[in-house]
């Protein structure tokens, strides 16, 4: 029996029961359409987040006070943070470690801001740093200037804000170019605008846009009151280096705190990307996992179609096998059959899904991202479905007995 | 020619043996008409099953045109069927699905006969079963019962068999087109020269055959010529 035989007798016998096969073919067509969709919002999710964190400097390292989590068991982290284990004089030690480039000292607390001029407040993160900020954490400024050196040993009451406060504070459709050399209150002390951030978007998870940047001599001595640090973020030279360099700025550190065990934890942003990374994929596993039960539920329809068509057909079969048909005839026209029902029920799926991968970006505002990889995986999982659920059938209809299925009624 | 040499057929079903033919010895030559018959259970529909290469028989040897099919796999029989053998079924057994000239090139497509050939040979084969051209495009199931039975006659006729096998043909029919299928099946062997087996349990229709073989619980109780031959003129 030739290939083209095949192909007319499984066209003719899928379109001579429009309905049922269309059913079957539905199965298949949610099962990879969601896998589809589902992988998409996973690598969509993960391709967001790591796109966010490489902004943010990816040759960074955070240096918190408290102690990092012990190896010994039932230890416990203190409450890393609110601990006030760094200090103004820690700088001078990492600034003298080579590969350092920039280090930038940070507190960051919430003070109730102000704006005179029209009357609005908002609570927002405060933050006191240097200069440097910008440069370690790729800042950039839409109008007027970042926060000096000279602003630092001068204690000019001094601020910079996120283009959010911006809004916040003086209403939708201010440009920003209007509030520079405005003034606002934190905490009932008042500074002057002298900078306006870029807008950098992204999620609210970190995101500057939300912040005010004041001199950190000021935010010492005026609002905070203390000199304990929150944070110090260190940009390193050399990407490859970040390794050593923590392990060498911790060691100083330790030696300067005169301490056994570190009271405070070094960070980079390569251990967060990749700790993320591991839950984006975990979550894209568990959302495909789901989708994949409902491919094998189709596989399964598939399966009792054959079977059924298999009973329906047992004369056809035993007519053919009286005129000549050998066994595999009869089987491969059994899973051709089921084979290019999930064919085309996957080439539908696939076109279904990268659709609803499209509306969901679209309207629900998740991004999405389908890959040629997982329309591969998913194309060949729906076919090796055909073969693996059309197989059984289609031997039993090759193993039928020609008298006994000519005798069926 | 076919040729049974003490052909022996046992059913095992557990310790219980069921001898459904013994002792069968009989010969069709080249261009014979004969038919088969005996009351149902008598072992006819096992006999044909076994001259049809659909079964193999328990002892004894089959012979189609001299070779001997005894033993062969399931496979093997599928390919002599294919070559040598045409079927004609009391139940039609059409395709409902595909025309009548789709359904007459059938046996053709396990022949690996190109597409083209296939046509033509079913062409000539409904004309030798005199089935009017103006059908040739109809499904099955548009047919009355005669013409059903003569596109399954074209279907044993398209790959020019040795053996035209028919079992119970007429059964499905009521008498005047039993005899038009009947007279198809004369004409065959008048102007073809076909060797045709019938199967029936009816006298009268075994008269249109030259020779019939009666069976009777596994056994051949008679085997002669036609004394007083049916023929039908068109």
């Amino acid at each position: 029996m030739k290939i083209q035989d095949i192909l007319e007798e499984t066209y003719s016998s899928l379109v001579s029961n429009k309905v049922r096969t269309g059913l079957t073919m539905l199965g298949i067509i949610i099962g990879i359409a969601s896998v589809i969709a589902m992988v998409s919002v996973g690598s969509g999710v993960q391709s967001n987040i790591t796109s966010n964190i490489e902004s943010l400097g990816s040759n960074l390292l955070t240096i918190r006070p408290g102690a990092t989590q012990s190896n010994s068991r039932g230890a416990v982290a203190g409450q890393r943070g609110s601990q006030q284990t760094l200090k103004n004089e820690d700088i001078d030690v990492i600034k003298s470690i080579s590969q350092v480039s920039y280090v930038s000292p940070e507190i960051q607390s919430r003070y109730q801001i102000v704006s005179p001029s029209t009357g609005n407040n908002s609570n927002s993160s405060v933050i006191g740093c240097v200069s440097d900020y910008a440069t370690v954490h790729n800042m950039t400024i839409q109008e007027g200037s970042f926060l000096s050196d000279q602003n630092e040993i001068g204690m000019s009451k001094v601020a910079v804000i996120g283009p959010t406060v911006m809004t916040d504070l003086f209403g939708d459709g201010t440009l920003s170019s209007d509030v520079v050399g405005d003034v606002i209150k934190i905490n009932k002390i008042q500074f002057k605008i002298i900078g306006v951030l870029a807008e950098k978007g992204g999620t609210s998870f970190s995101s500057t846009d939300e912040m005010i940047f004041v001199p950190l001599s000021v935010m010492q001595k005026n609002l905070s009151g203390q000199d304990y640090l929150s944070s110090i973020s260190i940009s390193v030279a050399d990407k490859n280096q970040m390794d050593a360099v923590s392990a060498e700025i911790s060691s100083a550190l330790m030696i300067k705190h005169n301490v056994a065990v570190a009271d405070f934890s070094i960070q980079s942003q390569a251990d967060l990307l990749s700790s993320l990374n591991s839950v984006t994929t975990t979550l894209t596993l568990f959302l495909a996992s789901v989708a994949g039960i409902s491919l094998v539920v189709g596989g399964i329809g598939i399966m009792n179609m054959m079977l059924t068509a298999v009973t329906e057909r047992t004369r056809e079969i035993g007519l053919k096998k009286s005129i000549g048909a050998r066994n595999k005839d009869i089987s491969s026209q059994f899973l051709t059959e089921s084979i290019v029902l999930t064919f085309v029920g996957g080439l539908i799926g696939v076109a279904l899904g990268w659709l609803i991968a499209v509306l969901i970006s679209k309207f629900a505002g998740v991004s999405t991202q389908v890959s040629i990889q997982s329309i591969i995986v998913a194309f060949g999982v729906s076919a090796a479905i055909g073969i693996i659920f059309g197989y059984y059938p289609s031997r039993r209809a090759a193993s039928l007995n020609p008298i006994e299925a000519l005798r069926y009624e | 020619m076919i040729e049974c040499k003490n052909i022996e057929k046992v059913y095992r079903n557990g310790e219980i043996e069921t001898v459904a033919l013994k002792n069968i010895n009989f010969q069709i030559k080249d261009g014979e008409f004969v038919a088969i018959m005996g009351p149902s259970g008598s072992g006819k529909s096992t006999l044909m099953h076994i001259i049809g290469c659909l079964d193999t028989p328990t002892g004894g040897k089959y012979f189609v045109d001299g070779h001997d099919v005894s033993n062969l796999s399931d496979d093997e029989l599928a390919k002599i069927r294919s070559e040598k053998i045409g079927f004609v079924f009391q139940a039609f057994n059409l395709l409902p699905r595909v025309s009548v000239i789709k359904n007459v090139s059938l046996p053709l497509v396990y022949a690996n006969v190109e597409k083209e050939k296939r046509i033509d040979s079913a062409k000539s084969a409904l004309n030798a079963s005199a089935f009017p051209e103006k059908f040739w495009q109809h499904l099955p199931n548009q047919l009355s019962g005669g013409m059903m039975q003569r596109v399954a006659i074209a279907r044993a006729l398209v790959n020019n068999p040795s053996l035209i096998l028919a079992d119970e043909p007429t059964g499905n029919l009521d008498t005047k087109t039993g005899e038009i299928v009947l007279a198809t099946f004369q004409k065959l062997h008048e102007e073809q020269g076909r060797t045709i087996v019938l199967i029936t349990h009816e006298p009268y229709v075994a008269e249109h055959a030259q020779r019939i073989i009666h069976i009777k619980d596994g056994e051949i109780i008679s085997d002669e010529k036609v004394k007083n031959r049916r023929l039908i003129k068109p």
